[in-house]
């Protein structure tokens, strides 16, 4: 019988924590504890753990600085709006679960397109050449939303582009304006929702990391020229993790869209994908878990600090600081690698797996 | 009613360039090269590169620093297209090939600074050189379909049975970084073989071992080719290593080749203690 390897047992208490945190916020709901404001950033929250989930695929795992991610989920949120209202239309009496659902794959469906598309040229590039073109594109796709027009004339889906809007007509989706009228999803499905996609999304990437398309991403990421010379071909792998990346986004978009009554374009522009990119960074790359803590904590830390009004944005900027300073502390660092790889050398040692006479 | 235009020629056979051991004669060779070469911007680095290794042959490439050894195994993996010449890799030419299709094809290579996947355990680092042996796709993967376990127990016995080569079986669980380097180049050397090559590169195995660890390379290099009958062509300065376990080695000083041979023959060269020692001068000789 094999002993359970360490990624193993890393994965089952992430999976473990997510679980517990839900039971913890859905007893607090339940047993009237939890304030208003913080019962309206849940689904926001688990919105934004999927987006830093999927993020760290990308920069984590593939190895690749993305700066358009708040685009996918633009994308995704804006098409599963859409698709939610015309569902609405033909079908008054579908259950908010199943709009959700249906919006959330909907919305998957549309980022991963949008992230196939614009990975074949993006994925050309290394570095910071990535980096600045994914940044491009996802302004691209903030600027062609805002000439997006999409109305209902029965239960047919119209759409225009570029056209200046007719007051007369009750807009789904009206360019600058954003999204109106949205078929929104009551909190506590949303709740259920957003858990759920958490879950799912943890199980398509941690499954994809512990697989064999897995190994070839992060051999890709480890080193190009040796990947290659073992027969992986470099850029399908890429492909492969910049689109899930993106699907990700996407149903998190969705999801994130339909808590809302009105939404604009502007709420995904650099800043949202900056945002993600710091919970990546801060919660450690390609560390999966970290992501969901920093994730939550860092979307819920703005709100904590209202009490300090126009100093927040401050505040929260120099706890950004702290925890980058105290994180890279040689102590700190020192610590968290002694608990990994010492360890093991120590364990390397005992067992006489190191000969004797090996250089080290 | 034909006319002969052309003088009358008398034809001859065309001699041998290289030499193959005596077992694999009546083999197709496993590599030939014909005419290969490469020029950065008028730099020429390798030309006029010709040289056949037979089907389980231990051939070696030696040569001052700067020769273009390394460049030779970069044209050899496609890691660079040549300017000239043609590779043929067991019969079949290589021309616009990719490296991974030369992979695929059966050539694998260890390299010269060593290239681990750092990041990644022992045995995912060997499960990487398997990449083309198994073929379950992603959604396999995602879903943990049956293909995906019954694979993976294939894969993980298989990386079980290519360490014990190294008796590196302990060490699977290990960040590849945190190897000692001797274990690091072994395992460069385990990965490549994973990929089920007939044509191993070896780019400077024996580097920075003492001479105990060389001694035991020079046996395992030995034992390789035996087991999995397959081809080596290594790259070393090692003079010992390389006397001591190459059938056929190929001299190359400023990107051509100066001398080809046996190690006897190698070493009573003048034009080879030349470009490693000098030219002797005339009052001295």
């Amino acid at each position: 019988m094999k002993k359970p390897n360490r990624r193993f047992v890393t994965n089952l208490c992430t999976y473990l924590m997510v679980i517990i945190a839900f039971f913890v916020c859905r007893s607090m709901i339940d047993a009237g504890t939890m304030s208003r404001s913080m019962k309206g950033q849940l689904v926001p929250i688990c919105a934004y753990i999927v987006m830093a989930i999927s993020l760290n695929l990308t920069v984590g795992i593939s190895g690749e600085l993305s700066l358009g991610h708040a685009g996918f989920m633009s994308i995704g949120a804006f098409s599963g709006i859409i698709f939610a209202g015309w569902l609405r239309a033909v079908v008054p009496d579908v259950g908010n679960e199943v709009r959700l659902l249906l919006a959330i794959l909907v919305g998957g469906v549309f980022a991963l397109a949008a992230g196939f598309l614009i990975g074949i040229p993006v994925l050309r590039l290394r570095g910071d050449y990535l980096a600045i073109v994914t940044l491009a594109f996802g302004e691209i796709i903030r600027s062609l939303l805002n000439l997006c027009y999409f109305w209902l004339e029965g239960t047919d889906l119209r759409f225009s582009f570029g056209s200046s809007p007719d007051p007369a007509i009750k807009y789904l989706f009206n360019g600058p304006a954003g999204a109106q009228n949205v078929a929104k999803i009551p909190t506590e499905t949303g709740f259920i929702g957003g858990f759920i996609l958490v879950l799912v999304t943890l199980f398509v990437v941690l499954n994809l990391i512990g697989s064999r398309s897995g190994r070839a991403i992060m051999a890709a990421r480890d080193n190009r020229i040796a990947a290659e010379s073992v027969g992986v071909n470099i850029t399908k792998y890429k492909m492969m993790a910049f689109t899930v990346s993106a699907c990700l986004a996407g149903m998190a978009g969705a999801l994130f869209g339909l808590n809302y009554s009105t939404l604009q374009s502007v709420k995904f522009n650099v800043d949202a994908s900056i945002q993600v990119l710091v919970f990546v960074v801060l919660g450690g790359i390609g560390n999966i878990w970290g992501s969901i803590i920093s994730a939550a904590l860092l979307y819920v830390l703005p709100e904590m600090l209202r009490t300090f009004s126009t100093y927040r944005m401050l505040i929260y900027a120099i706890v950004l600081i702290i925890v980058m300073i105290i994180t890279n502390l040689p102590l700190v660092r020192g610590f968290v690698t002694q608990l990994s790889n010492a360890s093991e050398r120590r364990r390397m040692h005992r067992d006489g797996k190191i000969r004797k006479g090996d250089a080290v | 009613m034909t006319e002969t235009r052309r003088s009358t020629t008398k034809m001859v056979p065309f001699p041998s360039r290289s030499i193959v051991p005596e077992r694999d004669l009546d083999k197709q060779p496993i590599l030939e090269t014909n005419h290969l070469g490469i020029e950065f911007g008028g730099l020429k680095a390798v030309q006029d590169f010709s040289i056949t290794v037979g089907r389980t042959e231990i051939a070696g490439l030696i040569g001052p620093n700067g020769a273009g050894k390394t460049t030779v195994f970069n044209l050899l993996t496609k890691v660079y297209q040549p300017t000239t010449g043609m590779v043929l890799l067991d019969g079949v030419d290589t021309a616009g090939k990719t490296t991974v299709e030369a992979s695929k094809m059966g050539i694998a290579r260890t390299f010269q600074n060593i290239r681990l996947f750092g990041n990644m355990t022992v045995e995912d680092n060997v499960r990487i050189g398997l990449h083309n042996q198994i073929s379950y796709n992603m959604f396999s993967g995602i879903f943990r379909l049956p293909g995906y376990w019954k694979q993976e127990k294939r894969q993980h016995e298989k990386t079980m049975e290519l360490l014990s080569i190294f008796d590196m079986q302990d060490l699977a669980d290990v960040k590849a970084s945190n190897l000692p380097y001797g274990a690091q180049r072994r395992l460069e050397i385990v990965r490549a073989l994973a990929t089920e090559p007939k044509l191993l590169l070896l780019d400077e195995p024996a580097a920075g071992m003492n001479p105990h660890e060389t001694e035991e390379l020079m046996d395992n290099i030995i034992r390789i080719r035996d087991q999995f009958q397959i081809a080596v062509l290594l790259i070393e300065h090692d003079m010992k290593l390389v006397m001591g376990i190459c059938e056929g080695i190929c001299v190359l000083n400023f990107g051509q080749i100066i001398a080809k041979g046996t190690a006897e023959e190698i070493q009573a060269n003048p034009v080879v203690i030349e470009a490693y020692l000098g030219k002797q001068k005339e009052a001295e000789a």
